[in-house]
């Protein structure tokens, strides 16, 4: 027993531990790199971190396989061969920069329009915009319109936020967590967190999805829905629990719009002469403003006939269109089920509620003494998003939650700051180009009627992507999706210079990928390209970059430094304000630079105003100057930790700025007050310590919108109203689908092809391990997710005499693909799917051309269009959401059909010659 | 023939929850990361970009799905590895003593500098719970990160595997199950841990906790009491309603 070998059971990790940000996805948890050697040893979950709070998923800890990655760019790379062969020489910094300002240059003298700058997971956005606004083009949005802009648009419109970024679930008093669509999805490590937290304390947990992994394979009860649907099954909740009276009636008459009063003949709300909404005084009858001291706000009242938005609501949703009877075949959910599951619902909220011992103080200045607890809480993002009828469905849910009385309060929903934040103090969209100068305001925005939208004076699109016309009014986030197709085909104008960041485009981020490799390689009868020059910056070698013409490879996300900001995606806690920086942990081996810097570079040799001093020199030496030295407003700038005022949020910029958050483990957080915590919309302690923070100008509480009033105003114009108007064949969907109450209607595909003939609903997910993130075929996560086969439910697979491993051709009205498959019982027996991203293109990623992801891996991409079959009218309608824009993935309608196994998956694309070598054979990390 | 301990000082072991676990694999890669750079030499990852990868893992997750008689399928994940067993077959086979058990904590491990890589072990696990690498030829397996929970360097809330660190939804708990106090045997009690393949007699020290019941809202009908209609009709839902407001 004595002769155990020796052991060091105290071995030194590391040199050093380096505290950085995360960015193998989007969810940005804190991470300790540990240094050995001068090299990256190993990468685990940072403990204080607000995010993460130690943990750290696969991709994170696989971060160490994404900086040795031999997929990286080495150098900047001009090409020398036809787009689309991979043939370039490398070339240096200064060249490549010079050549882009020779294209750049003229172009905004001239047309700045001319330039569509498009960044696709960008977490820099409040940056790259400032850039775009500098340069003048109308034409700059990120990913979010391909992506879930439904969900955060329907959110921001309704109560002023949404999921993920905007607010969370009350993880310490939920007792009921519902959980729709895509399961392995935004956002990352906190919502499993919060799933095993929950689950310890014994609360349920609903997951509504057709798919049965990942969350909803943990969930107590699924509900495998049918795609499209979930507004249908979320509208016939609503009425349940409408007709059995069990809603929050003092919610919903002290903090939300169904007190207001709907003017019969506009269907405006009656407005003061301050526009504030009036209701009426249930106790004096008489006629006031929303916030007016010691009034309750009637919920059934009418005056003069106009009624309440509350009357409409019952009205609309007591509706038998809504019974579980109704609504039970289309949504292959069985009526008893809604009903077990809404009277869960109701008794959850309801009978299992409880108080917080908290005094707090509403906006009208009533004191209550406690704070009381509606446990129920919801999350969704792409799944119920990414549907023509993701807008109004996700404004179904946000009105679901606001009947049951669960936003901002105990064991409901919360916003973490800087919201909630009403859409009415969001910017409006701005698209009025100027040459030789900056656009007039910021790109992206909320749009309150038809005059705020992004038309020209002769009433065609002022955008590229269409954005913010009568095509898609309330496309708050863009429409990256319609970029290459819309300049391609020079509706609404041809385009000069397309530059794109860390999108890949011409493989899994674009609809019809296909047809959009054609697009980026057309010529024209000169012979010269269609859209005439390129630009592309990533670090790695993905799909994307042989169809460029000039490369600017960026760093891996040790190397580089980046602000995680309030200004743009920030990464606050419900109780917890918080920012974070990168900064470069390690330093590039190889010819490359963060493309913020080189923005920066770009910026000055541009002259653009933001980016020069009075001399015409660089007023910001890099993106780390520009991070600690930019104002947005005085004393608000990019970071709001360590400014010259200690921990307020706001002051004149601080030099050691950088070194306080990297002292500081990378992040800065500011606690909001216990009296604050909750209720943040109307608690006027809130208000105050937003203001005080520099989250908001001044104190602004508002109502819920269950009612959006700015919809209205689009359908009134649709019915003929107001001097801008839709083109006569947009009127009739802009009437039907600008509801002002979430309605249902089916997604758009499925009612212009032969339903009986593409029977099926196609879907794709993200892995867990895989989701959001950015990069390399990561050799350790390669060999847990290396393959996607076609998952096929049982019965399906009986009758068309499949087994594992078998081949089908799956057929769209767009295109077919052969793929492998897979069998799968816990699936909606009319529903098929896989994994998203993995097939990846021979020649790319500096993967063998032999690798499964390029053999037996495919994308889904090739059987959606990004325009709706045609209808016989000679229009191009995007297959998009019609009051937002975003890309309707998952309304894709596939039949199948058995066929013999062919050598890869189809269709198959040539080789791409790779710029990068193919990466050793054996790697032994660790080895000293 | 290598000698077991005929009881441990301490029964270090995992209970791993899988009603929690989400199958994400943070723990698989979390595990590769530490222990590649850790006890003994690296974990191979052979053709790494290649046709067919293959690398070492001392921890890996399975997914399978369940159909029962009655009820909707389910999907569980399963994540395994070695269950530092009481009576561990890989261990009384190994030919050189290479593998051994150790008394103090009743980690099973591999001595690789006495290890011929015959894979004797391996075969005799019941559990498939030990790797061969692919480049060393040493035989591989989870050592509880014996290097970590007793590493003076690291924060005592630290000295734990990185496996069950890193789980972003608590699914992994570590302790000690000779001690009846200790958390992994309140879970075991509490839940119904149970041991993996108890008929094969190796007495495993990890245990695992079943999933919860499933879909036990089942379907109710129109007389569910909690959604008794107060009003079929707008009008009538009204007057309801009025009668409500004058309370609140």
């Amino acid at each position: 027993m004595t002769d155990q070998p020796y052991l060091d059971i105290s071995p030194q990790l590391s040199d050093e531990i380096r505290k950085t940000t995360c960015y193998m996805c989007a969810c940005r948890c804190g991470i300790d790199v540990h240094i050995k050697n001068g090299k990256v040893a190993y990468i685990e979950g940072n403990k204080e971190h607000p995010v993460n709070q130690g943990v750290l998923c696969a991709k994170g800890s696989a971060g160490i396989m994404q900086i040795n990655a031999p997929s990286k760019l080495k150098s900047p790379l001009k090409r020398i061969g036809p787009r689309g062969s991979g043939k370039f020489k490398e070339i240096t910094w200064d060249e490549a920069l010079n050549v882009a300002t020779s294209w750049l240059k003229p172009i905004r003298e001239k047309n700045p329009e001319k330039l569509a700058f498009f960044t696709g997971r960008d977490q820099s956005q409040s940056f790259t915009s400032f850039w775009a606004q500098n340069f003048g083009t109308p034409n700059y949005a990120a990913h979010g319109g391909f992506c879930s802009v439904n969900m955060a648009a329907a959110g921001i419109y309704t109560m002023g936020g949404a999921f993920w970024e905007f607010g969370q679930p009350d993880w310490d008093h939920t007792k009921l967590f519902m959980l729709f669509g895509v399961a392995e999805d935004h956002d990352s490590n906190p919502i499993k967190m919060g799933i095993g937290k929950i689950k310890a304390k014994g609360a349920r947990i609903i997951g509504v999805n057709p798919i049965r992994t990942g969350y909803s394979a943990v969930a107590d009860d699924w509900v495998g829905i049918t795609p499209g649907t979930d507004g249908l099954f979320i509208m016939s909740l609503i009425h349940l629990l409408l007709k059995a009276g069990k809603i929050d009636l003092a919610y919903l008459s002290q903090f939300t719009n169904a007190p207001a009063l709907v003017d019969k003949e506009t269907g405006l709300l009656l407005k003061d002469a301050d526009n504030k909404e009036l209701v009426i005084d249930q106790k004096s009858g008489k006629l006031v403003a929303f916030d007016t001291k010691n009034i309750r706000p009637s919920l059934t009242a009418n005056h003069k006939g106009n009624q309440t938005v509350f009357y409409h609501m019952i009205e609309k949703y007591l509706s038998d269109d809504f019974s579980p009877e109704a609504v039970s075949e289309r949504t292959g959910i069985k009526a008893g089920r809604i009903r077990a599951i809404a009277a869960e619902i109701a008794r959850v909220a309801f009978e299992e509620s409880f108080e917080i011992d908290q005094e707090w103080t509403d906006f009208r200045g009533n004191k209550h003494k406690k704070m009381l607890a509606r446990p129920v809480s919801f999350h969704a993002m792409r799944g119920i998003s990414a549907h023509s009828n993701g807008f109004q469905t996700c404004r179904a849910l946000h009105v679901l939650q606001i009947i049951l009385g669960t936003v901002e309060v105990p064991g409901g929903f919360r916003f973490k700051p800087p919201y909630p934040k009403p859409s009415s103090i969001h910017p409006k969209p701005h698209c009025k180009v100027t040459p030789g100068a900056p656009l007039d305001g910021p790109h992206l925005g909320f749009v309150h009627g038809p005059d705020d939208l992004c038309l020209k004076e002769d009433g065609t699109p002022a955008r590229i992507d269409k954005a913010f016309t009568w095509e898609n009014p309330m496309s708050a986030h863009g429409l990256m999706h319609m970029v290459i197709s819309n300049a391609h085909a020079g509706d609404p104008y041809k385009i000069d210079t397309l530059f794109m960041y860390m999108a890949n485009m011409s493989w899994n981020s674009s609809m019809n990928t296909k047809g959009v490799i054609e697009m980026l390689t057309d010529k024209n009868d000169n012979g010269d390209y269609v859209i005439p020059h390129i630009i592309y910056s990533d670090a790695y070698s993905s799909e994307m970059v042989a169809y460029a013409d000039l490369i600017l490879p960026d760093t891996t996300y040790l190397e580089r430094h980046d602000c995680i900001s309030l200004l743009d995606r920030p990464i606050c806690e419900a109780d917890v304000v918080a920012d974070s920086i990168r900064w470069p942990v390690i330093e590039p081996d190889r010819d490359v630079r963060g493309f913020q810097s080189v923005l920066c570079d770009l910026g000055t040799r541009l002259q653009l105003p933001g980016f020069i001093d009075d001399e015409g020199n660089a007023r910001f030496k890099d993106y780390a100057d520009y991070i600690v030295n930019h104002e947005r407003k005085p004393g608000i700038g990019p970071l709001a930790g360590w400014r010259s005022k200690e921990d307020t949020g706001k002051g004149s910029p601080n030099p050691n700025q950088l070194n306080q958050y990297i002292k500081n483990g990378g992040f800065w957080t500011k606690h909001i007050p216990k009296n604050a915590a909750y209720y943040k919309p109307w608690n006027l302690d809130y208000q105050n310590w937003a203001v005080d923070t520099g989250l908001y100008d001044q104190p602004q509480p508002y109502l819920f919108s269950l009612y959006v009033e700015p919809m209205r105003k689009f359908q009134l114009a649709a019915l003929g109203h107001g001097k801008t108007q839709p083109p006569e064949h947009l009127r009739d969907r802009i009437l039907k689908s600008m509801d002002p109450l979430p309605i249902w209607y089916p997604p758009f595909e499925e009612t212009l092809v032969d339903k009986d003939e593409f029977t099926l609903h196609a879907l794709t997910q993200r892995p867990m391990a895989m989701y959001h993130s950015w990069g390399t075929q990561n050799a350790w996560l390669r060999q847990i997710h290396g393959v996607n086969p076609l998952y096929i439910p049982s019965k399906l697979m009986m009758s068309h005499s499949l087994k594992d491993g078998d081949w089908v051709q799956l057929t769209s009205v767009n295109g077919s693909i052969t793929v492998p498959v897979a069998e799968m019982a816990a699936l909606n027996e009319r529903t098929v799917w896989t994994w998203n991203a993995i097939g990846k293109r021979k020649g790319t990623w500096a993967l063998d051309k032999n690798a499964p992801e390029a053999t037996k891996g495919f994308l889904l991409n090739h059987l959606i269009h990004e325009l709706l079959p045609p209808k016989g009218d000679g229009l191009r309608w995007a297959n998009s959401d019609p009051i937002t824009g975003q890309a309707a993935w998952f309304d894709l309608r596939v039949k199948l059909e058995k066929v013999k196994p062919p050598f890869s998956s189809e269709p198959t694309f040539p080789e791409i010659k790779s710029p990068v070598q193919k990466g050793s054979d054996i790697i032994l990390q660790g080895q000293n | 023939m290598t000698t077991l301990p005929e009881k441990t000082e301490r029964k270090l072991g995992l209970v791993i929850d899988l009603d929690t676990c989400v199958g994400c694999h943070a723990c698989v890669i979390s595990c590769k990361g530490w222990n590649t750079e850790n006890y003994g030499s690296p974990l191979a990852d052979v053709d790494a970009y290649g046709e067919n990868p293959v690398g070492t893992f001392l921890n890996r997750v399975h997914s399978y799905e369940v159909t029962p008689d009655e009820g909707t399928s389910q999907l569980v994940h399963f994540p395994k590895s070695c269950l530092h067993c009481e009576d561990a077959p890989c261990v009384t086979v190994c030919p050189t003593g290479a593998s051994y058990k150790r008394f103090e904590d009743g980690i099973v491990l591999v001595n690789e500098s006495d290890c011929i890589g015959c894979g004797l072990c391996a075969w005799a696990c019941p559990y498939g719970a030990r790797e061969m690498d692919g480049v060393e030829k040493v035989m591989k397996k989870c050592t509880l990160c014996v290097d970590r929970i007793y590493n003076e360097n690291l924060e005592p809330e630290d000295q734990i595997p990185s496996c069950v660190r890193t789980c972003p939804a608590g699914a992994r708990h570590f302790g000690d199950f000779n001690d009846p106090e200790s958390n992994v045997n309140k879970l075991v009690l509490k839940r119904g841990g149970m041991d993996l393949m108890p008929e094969q007699q190796t007495k495993p020290v990890n245990k695992y906790l079943p999933p919860r019941p499933k879909d036990t809202l089942g379907e109710i009908d129109i007389l569910a009491p909690l959604l008794k209609p107060v009003a079929e009709k707008p009008g009538s839902f009204i007057g309801w309603l009025n009668k409500q407001l004058d309370k609140i």
